[in-house]
């Protein structure tokens, strides 16, 4: 009897060790931009600092203005990506150097937000667009706690809530036309366009320029690649990217969570060791009051 | 169930002060809840985009369903290690779980900013992410919330007399869900974290948090039923399970000891040991949560004498120890950036207060008048 | 108009003025003109008051002005031509001493040549020296010949005996129009010449007279000139970029830009800057300073982006519709940081949370205390 429940032990043991120790992690793919990804390209050094972004996206999104940032109340004028505002400009400035930089939802190729969403609210369209569809939406803003951007933001003021982030104007994109902030931009500071080229236009700018640039493109391999790029003669944490590893948020999660639960059979084998083992005692046990008994 | 005899309503009248400082903190969470529904998150919460999960999570729902783990802990013991003779703390520690759990759903009802989609969470298997591991919970603790409470609906249909005869023969394979449940929604909650990545202090993010969290919510399972048990049978005059009681203590300082045994021998493999030596915030938190949790041992180690007493304080260390860990894994490791700071609002803070004394008000009424609590009267 | 006819000089302004019947009425009118012009920089507007301007200018002596064409347009000339207010006749050859300008002097060959060898030797070293157009270097300076003399040769002389020389003009400024590539004729600006005393440049395409007149005048009454910035502009007219007032920045700021000739923006009156405006980047007082009293006729006003002519390294050298690069040494501070501020923590609620934390503490202790008074004889020896 008692080597009899060693064994059960050992197999319980067994099964809990499969559902919660990463030990067989499988090594998830690595996830590549799609044949038909788009994306933005932004240039620092080409940026003028005009808000014409800003304003374009407020319009095309219909999003109202934020008085409450540092516009002394008179402007719309958002501190940051807040609940009103999809897009923004902010300036990095210390004694040597200053730069523009371009913040916007980065629609990253193994977004942390769409592995996080219980309903997939938050999804990648076809074209890699993260976009948001709030009927699925229950409000938990988990997508908030692990964007690495800090890019979805959640209409705190309002009673029924929604997620608000730069979908890059998909609404604009299926009428044929192209993204607000981009179309507007004097400079072609940022650019719409196909991943593949906006990544061989900013090679090609690095190339044609050493030394103007930091000689990095952000985005081609950063948190596994974002589908938003930026050149930048200031580095890049100054500007407020404070992450540079190349492996996606999700990546851990999901190579463990994917060893745990493959094909479910971790859960289910457990299922089946825990009822097994009670059916078991409770037989034992009414043996042994039969026994007694008689 | 054989052991029906055991338990008893503890009786006595309800209308007592403590109880009713209890519903007037409980009316209080309650009314500042309908004023957060009514002006919305932003009004009520000290929330913000850096901060979105607060107080509700990380201490209604992280820490409050770790300590509403004794049921799972002891069914652990009786049904799986079949030691029979743990049976009468089973159904106060199931009760606590269901309350703790009921809790914990309600938190986060009141924190979902789309709380009317609900519903679909369990309803749109077609829309289902399964990698999120928010998910999961969100699933395991619906379903756990009612196999809690059909575990313990013997114990209210006892008291009207009621046999379901179907229930009791599915009632088995109910407590080897409840079993299952909790060990995969408690280790989901450490997954759920490591979404967070790079936004989590290296101290706290490791691939084993999930075991961490699963280790953390066994050890304070079996805390808080030793806790709750002395607690019990202190207030309502009950002879104290001493004995059983120290096993199930030396089973959470085991558990405490492997935790810290796993999280310093992770941090040295991976290489980030070097952060605890920085004498900052999460250095000084990290190492409080070791000494807490080594505390427990050294007092059950180096008292000649187990009593009641030590039990009890040794059982809160524990409590405390995994209640901090889960709440600096959700709130004080967690970094969203420069500029952002959360500390709760005071409607928060009343509106947790007002739930933990609703759960204590229900936890009272229900052992007074239901056969729960196991034991006899002390003479 | 020649030298001969010209009251000797050495009279005052004010002298001349009542001499001519110019009445006070429309000199003051003129100094008014002038304080708007010159708002802050130059000594002689730095009064509250027209009236005040005009008592120090009716005391200063006419300036001996000298006014040589080189390769031009003569625009420049034109536009002193037709200031409004005031106009030459009335105004200005009574103010100033013009001695010597081929455009306007009726005197011709050998008359001319006369006048001017006369001005420079009554007024030696007194003269200001005004050159319009740029001077061609190339073929040994062959380019251009007056009188026999190539324009190196003459601008060279005449400098030699001024008291200061003003490049009126982009041309005389750094070559403007007729250096610009490829540049046949090898055309410069005045200081590239003139290397033996400062040449004040007021550029423009072309440039405000009121500046000239500003700057003369200046000369005329304090014997100083006014300060330059690095290329020798006169900083009370060249300080600040035209976006700086631009009417239409507030468009600029709103993004909302005009991005063909004709189209709904430009109709609207939006920016221009999408069509290769160089105010952003252009010294020039034209935003602030209409051009001889017509209100908005200048580029801007009349919807044609500004070409920035009164910059070195831009008008005819960088393409009209191409954008300009906005450089400003410090970026204005209406930006946001990059990281946002997230909300204040309440002290009352941390209170609250130390009162209740605290409250916990107090009662473990307290109940263990119970637990030990209530169970001491209850233990159990250690398995």
């Amino acid at each position: 009897m008692a080597t009899d429940r060693r064994a059960f032990f050992k197999g319980i043991a067994a099964a809990a060790t499969l559902t919660v120790i990463p030990t067989a992690a499988i090594a998830r793919e690595k996830r590549t931009a799609s044949k038909d990804a788009v994306g933005l390209f932004y240039d620092s050094t080409l940026c003028i600092g005009c808000k014409a972004c800003v304003v374009s996206c407020k319009e095309a999104n219909d999003m109202p203005a934020d008085v409450d940032g540092y516009g002394g109340g008179l402007y719309d004028a958002p501190e940051g990506l807040n609940e009103y505002t999809k897009n923004v400009i902010q300036l990095y400035r210390d004694d040597a150097e200053w730069s523009y930089v371009k913040k916007q939802c980065m629609h990253c190729i193994d977004p942390a937000c769409v592995g996080a969403c219980m309903l997939g609210a938050l999804h990648k369209d076809e074209r890699g667009i993260v976009s948001y569809d709030p009927d699925k939406c229950v409000g938990c803003r988990y997508c908030e706690t692990v964007c690495p951007f800090n890019v979805p933001k959640f209409e705190w003021a309002k009673a029924a809530p929604k997620i608000v982030k730069c979908e890059l104007c998909r609404h604009r994109l299926a009428v044929g036309k192209e993204p607000a902030c981009s179309a507007v931009c004097p400079r072609k500071a940022v650019i719409y366009g196909k991943y593949a080229d906006l990544l061989d236009e900013a090679h090609r700018r690095l190339e044609a320029s050493p030394g103007k640039y930091v000689p990095k493109v952000y985005g081609e391999k950063d948190l596994g690649g974002t589908q938003v790029i930026y050149l930048s003669h200031v580095d890049f944490e100054k500007v407020g990217f404070r992450f540079d590893h190349q492996e996606s948020v999700p990546n851990t999660q999901q190579s463990v969570q994917h060893g745990l639960y493959k094909g479910f059979a971790g859960p289910i084998a457990l299922y089946a060791i825990l009822g097994a083992v009670m059916f078991r005692n409770r037989r034992s046990e009414d043996n042994d009051k039969h026994e007694s008994g008689s | 169930m054989e052991a029906h005899a055991q338990h008893q309503p503890v009786g006595g009248k309800l209308d007592t002060w403590p109880f009713r400082i209890l519903l007037l903190l409980g009316a209080i969470g309650l009314m500042l809840t309908a004023w957060r529904f009514a002006v919305g998150l932003g009004a009520s919460t000290a929330l913000s985009d850096g901060y979105p999960l607060g107080l509700w999570i990380a201490l209604d729902v992280v820490t409050g369903t770790a300590l509403a783990c004794g049921g799972y802990a002891v069914a652990l013991v009786v049904y799986i290690f079949n030691k029979g003779k743990y049976h009468p703390l089973i159904r106060p520690a199931i009760l606590t779980s269901a309350l703790g759990y009921t809790l914990a759903g309600l938190a986060v009802a009141i924190d979902l900013g789309r709380p009317w989609n609900m519903w679909k969470i369990p309803i749109y298997f077609w829309n289902w992410n399964l990698n999120s591991p928010l998910l999961e919970v969100a699933l395991c603790i619906m379903a756990y919330v009612g196999v809690l409470w059909m575990e313990l609906s013997p114990a209210i249909l006892e008291k009207f007399g009621i046999r379901v005869p179907l229930l009791e023969k599915a009632l088995m394979w109910i407590i080897a869900l409840g079993l299952l449940l909790p060990t995969m929604h408690q280790s989901s909650l450490g997954t759920l974290m490591m979404l967070a990545g790079p936004k989590l202090h290296p101290l706290w993010f490791t691939p084993l948090l999930p075991l961490l969290f699963l280790v953390t919510c066994l050890a304070m399972g079996y805390a808080i039923v030793v806790f709750e048990s002395v607690f019990s049978s202190m207030a309502f005059h009950r002879k104290p399970e001493t004995a059983m009681l120290a096993v199930l203590q030396k089973i959470a300082v085991y558990c405490g000891l492997g935790f810290v045994a796993a999280r310093l021998i992770d941090l040295a493999v991976r290489g980030k040991l070097g952060y605890a030596a920085h004498f900052d915030l999460y250095g000084i938190v990290f190492w409080i949560e070791m000494v807490l949790w080594v505390l427990p041992a050294v007092m059950l180690f180096a008292s000649p004498r187990v009593t009641l007493g030590s039990l009890f304080r040794g059982a809160m260390v524990i409590a405390v120890a995994g209640g901090l860990y889960r709440f600096d894994t959700y709130l004080v490791a967690f970094q969203p950036g420069p500029g952002w700071h959360y500390f709760p609002s005071i409607s928060e803070m009343f509106i947790s207060i007002g739930l933990i004394s609703l759960e204590l008000a229900a936890y009272v009424v229900l052992v007074k008048r239901f056969p729960i609590l196991g034991g006899r009267r002390a003479s | 108009m020649s030298a001969s006819r010209i009251p000797a000089n050495g009279t005052t302004i004010a002298e001349q003025l009542k001499r001519a019947g110019v009445s006070r009425r429309h000199f003051m009118t003129f100094c008014g003109k002038l304080m708007v012009a010159a708002p802050a920089g130059l000594a002689i507007t730095n009064y509250l008051s027209p009236a005040a301007v005009a008592a120090t200018l009716g005391k200063a002596r006419r300036p001996s002005v000298i006014w040589l064409h080189m390769q031009d347009c003569t625009g420049c000339t034109e536009t002193l031509l037709r200031t409004s207010q005031p106009d030459l006749a009335d105004l200005i050859l009574n103010i100033i001493s013009l001695d010597y300008h081929e455009t306007v002097m009726a005197a011709s060959g050998h008359d001319a040549e006369l006048a001017l060898a006369d001005a420079m030797q009554q007024n030696d070293g007194k003269y200001v020296l005004v050159v319009e157009g740029s001077i061609p270097q190339g073929n040994g300076g062959n380019y251009l010949k007056i009188a026999g003399r190539t324009g190196i040769d003459m601008l060279n002389d005449v400098a030699s005996h001024a008291a200061a020389v003003i490049a009126i003009g982009s041309c005389a400024s750094w070559g403007g129009v007729p250096s610009s590539d490829p540049n046949p004729t090898g055309a410069v600006g005045v200081d590239s010449i003139i290397k033996s005393k400062p040449v004040i440049n007021i550029p423009g395409c072309p440039p405000n007279p009121y500046v000239l007149l500003g700057t003369v005048l200046e000369y005329a009454a304090t014997g100083t000139v006014p300060k330059l910035d690095s290329i020798g502009r006169p900083l009370f007219a060249f300080d600040r970029v035209i976006h700086d007032q631009c009417p239409r920045r507030a468009h600029f700021d709103a993004g909302r830009f005009a991005v063909k000739f004709g189209d709904e923006g430009h109709r609207s009156g939006w920016c221009l800057y999408k069509l290769g405006c160089k105010g952003p980047v252009t010294h020039a007082p034209c935003s602030t300073r209409q051009f001889n009293e017509v209100v908005d006729c200048w580029p801007i006003g009349i919807g044609s982006p500004c070409i920035g002519c009164t910059e070195k390294d831009i008008a005819f050298r960088v393409p009209l519709f191409t954008t300009a690069d906005i450089k400003h040494p410090v970026p204005p501070d209406t930006y946001p940081g990059i990281h946002a501020e997230g909300r204040q923590v309440s002290p009352v609620a941390t209170g609250i949370a130390g009162i209740v934390g605290g409250a916990l503490v107090g009662a473990g202790i307290v109940a263990s205390r119970k637990v030990d008074a209530g169970n001491d004889n209850d233990s159990q020896p250690k398995e």
